[in-house]
């Protein structure tokens, strides 16, 4: 389900770092020694044998991170992204696998369209990237693709993402089928009748602003279809990018029901709210936009007691001259693979808002639990993949650094604290700053 | 990389002034509402005279940039660039490369290619201003962004009232219809907060923004307290088919239309126009010796010349507009 080309594993010895893998329970200085690109050793005072000798002394070693919610823009949007740029984006944030969404031109709905991807893949991405396939052709909510042979051809779950399904029967087809591909459908809730041409939140900064707002409700009435309906087909699914209380407080009543639902958040709705859109910067345009303090709050909360279970960037990258534009001009979207780790450190490791073990077990095992990947891991027999990561490390966002194509972020300028200073990804040096 | 900057930083010279604009009423402090209201005055009383052209901006370049159509705006900004002696340059989207797929970064660019000294922009989309100042040298005059601020409207307004009641502190407007989709009504909330007067909001359920920071009601009966009553137009244009705001524009003007029956005698009424008659505000009243529709069309004019000079010269209108003045 995952693909990366082909590199040979590396010897490597990362010696003194501190190393926490918060699953396997590690939390301690120790040598991590990799053989071939899996780990060999794990302890004090280990043999560095010919291996290369990466000095970890004052840095956090974790498990690297997987993002489940990322667009390549491959195809069709090679300017914006590709495979080989997303991925090496990727790894520059710590990550050793991506999951791609479907909404590219054309849309992967169809085994020839997903087994050029998986071709591409195998020859280009620097870390382990897998595909998610449409739910209907094209994306149009009309007719289902075929998922069963999709799941064949390797796609990793199904999604729709950029626009909901519409149609409440179709939904309910969907989850039905998604029992024979035996892949999760990630949903992206949006009630279109009350998000209209919605651009931010709507509340007091849209009114003040004159912005037309897309209401909370018009995510948390559709998550609510979306929950009821797997409810009574007794299936899993998984919600997209949650940005409001009342999608929160639908989620938590339905899991403690007993439906299998999940759901992920991403670092700038756990970071900003809709005050920030006061800049009118248009790489603060995003859907579903940024709500309110008390909906950034209750986003916290549920990733803290694991309600939410992961948190995914939502990786979107947009052309400059697409976003150059006035905001309500602009496309939805931000970037955020090479910017999510530091953001987080920043603006809530740090302040004390959340432990940085909560932050690694919600990009790492939790993603993995969610999608049925490979968890990585810190443990003795498993490929190497690992993020080396500075806690302390000063830096600003600066549009040049990115390996993305694109450079809308939201963070430009910014002063972080916390980089990724090394990524192993299947065994191999993926990063290194 | 940081290093750099700071070095950087210190060894450049320090650079012009920031460029004054008006983009937004809440960039404004009452001061600069206070200074603004006094340059007018200034320019109305030179418009007594015979000759009404003033020297002010002689050389100066202004640039109107209208993205919608409208007539009092761009005309008035025309007339009062004219009446300060700059030359004037007006481009409508309509028969420009606009038509032909053209950016407004490139059109900003371009224009700004012709040293603009001010460049008075009108755009459906919120940010455009910024977008402008962002790329050109230019002081920028918002002449209205899509629903987000009108500001000249609301100085206009705020002036108007001021000289038709001879004073601001501690009056009553309500404003009436379709504050959703209003311009107006946004700065205009912000202009009355900085000037001290009351102010609510009235309309339809669905056409007061849910989240405002103001006073709103359903109830037309809450304009009778009202020193002034400022009618919004229902903007059908941004009534897409079946929004239903409201069920129909009859059953509008039965409950909310602005009625000589609903009004106290003397009671003032303002509209920024283009009035729909029979609609939001009933003929009669329209035409009644309470309407300050005329009076506030007249403001315009020399609202928006200070607006100009404001933003050219920086300062209070003072000895030297005045010697202008003199010399014309």
């Amino acid at each position: 389900m995952l693909y990366i080309k082909d590199r040979p594993g590396e010897d490597v010895v990362i010696r003194g770092a501190h190393v926490l893998d918060p699953t396997e329970g590690i939390d301690a200085t120790l040598d991590v020694r990799i053989d071939a690109g899996t780990i060999a050793a794990i302890g004090e005072g280990l043999d560095t044998n010919e291996h290369r000798v990466v000095d970890g002394a004052g840095f956090v070693l974790t498990p690297a991170f997987i993002d489940p919610h990322v667009h390549l823009r491959t195809p069709g949007r090679e300017d914006e992204e590709t495979i080989a740029s997303g991925t090496a984006a990727a790894a520059a944030g710590g990550y050793c696998a991506i999951l791609a969404m479907p909404n590219t031109d054309p849309v992967v709905d169809s085994a020839a369209t997903l087994g050029a991807l998986v071709e591409i893949a195998g020859r280009e991405a620097e870390i382990s990237v897998g595909f998610l396939a449409a739910i209907t052709r094209g994306q149009r909510g009309e007719e289902l693709t075929e998922m069963a042979e999709l799941a064949d051809a390797g796609a990793v779950a199904f999604s729709d993402d950029g626009v909901p399904v519409v149609s409440a029967g179709l939904m309910r087809r969907a989850l039905q089928y998604s029992s024979i591909s035996g892949r999760k459908l990630a949903l992206h809730c949006e009630e279109r009748s009350l998000s209209r041409d919605g651009q931010v939140h709507e509340g007091s900064v849209a009114a003040e602003l004159g912005f037309t707002g897309y209401p909370s409700v018009g995510e948390s009435v559709m998550v609510e279809r979306d929950l009821a309906l797997a409810a009574y087909e007794g299936q899993p699914l998984h919600l997209l990018h949650l940005s409001a209380a009342e999608s929160v407080t639908a989620l938590r009543r339905a899991r403690a029901a007993g439906v299998a639902a999940t759901a992920e958040v991403t670092p700038h709705h756990l970071v900003l709210t809709d005050e920030a859109i006061r800049s009118l910067d248009a790489n603060l345009k995003m859907n579903p936009p940024l709500r309110s303090a008390e909906d950034r709050a209750a986003l916290i909360e549920a990733l803290k007691d694991g309600s939410i279970e992961c948190i995914a960037t939502d990786h979107a990258p947009h052309a400059l001259h697409e976003k150059d534009v006035p905001f309500e001009a602009a496309p939805f979207g931000v970037t955020g693979l090479e910017t999510a780790f530091a953001v987080l450190n920043t603006h809530l490791v740090r302040p004390g808002v959340l432990t940085l073990a909560t932050v690694i077990e919600r990009m790492t095992a939790g993603p993995a639990r969610v999608f049925g990947l490979d968890r990585p891991r810190v443990a003795v027999g498993a490929r190497a993949n690992l993020a080396l990561l500075d806690l302390e490390h000063e830096w600003e966002v600066d549009a040049q650094s990115f390996r993305s194509r694109s450079r809308n972020s939201w963070l430009l300028g910014e002063l972080l604290t916390g980089a990724v200073a090394m990524t192993i990804a299947g065994g191999a040096v993926a990063f290194e700053r | 990389m940081n290093t750099i900057r700071l070095v950087h930083d210190d060894l450049r010279p320090p650079g012009p002034a920031p460029r004054r604009h008006l983009i937004s009423i809440a960039d404004l402090t009452r001061d600069d509402v206070q200074r603004l209201l006094g340059t007018a005055r200034t320019f109305e009383s030179a418009l007594d005279r015979e000759v009404k052209k003033l020297p002010t901006l002689k050389g100066r370049l202004v640039v109107n940039l209208f993205y919608e159509s409208s007539t009092r705006t761009s005309s008035s900004f025309e007339l009062a660039a004219k009446r300060l002696s700059a030359d004037t340059l007006t481009l409508k989207a309509a028969g420009s490369s606009v038509d032909k797929g053209e950016s407004l970064k490139d059109t900003a660019l371009t224009l700004g290619a012709y040293d603009p000294d001010v460049i008075v922009i009108r755009h459906p989309q919120i940010g455009a201003p910024q977008l402008v100042a962002r790329v050109t040298e230019a002081h920028i005059v918002n002449a209205g962004d899509g629903k987000n601020q009108h500001p000249t409207q609301a100085l206009l307004d705020v002036y108007t009232i001021q000289q038709q009641l001879g004073r601001l502190e501690g009056l009553h407007v309500a404003i009436v219809g379709d504050v959703l989709h209003s311009r107006v009504a946004r700065s205009l909330l912000q202009a009355f907060a900085l000037v001290g007067v009351h102010c609510k909001l009235v309309g339809p359920p669905a056409l007061l923004p849910r989240g405002m920071n103001a006073e709103m009601t359903t109830d037309i009966g809450a304009i009778r307290d009202a020193d002034v009553v400022y009618v919004l137009r229902m903007q059908q244009e941004r009534m897409q088919a079946g929004a239903n705001y409201v069920p129909s524009l009859r059953e509008y003007a039965a409950r909310w239309g602005i009625t000589p029956e609903r009004l106290r005698p003397g009671q003032k009424v303002m509209h920024p126009g283009p009035m729909n008659r029979g609609v939001e505000i009933d003929p009669r009243v329209a035409d009644s010796v309470d309407a300050l529709v005329e009076r506030q069309v007249r403001s315009g004019l020399v609202v928006r010349m200070a607006v100009l000079y404001d933003v050219l010269t920086g300062g209070p209108v003072g000895v030297r507009a005045l010697a202008a003045a003199e010399v014309a």
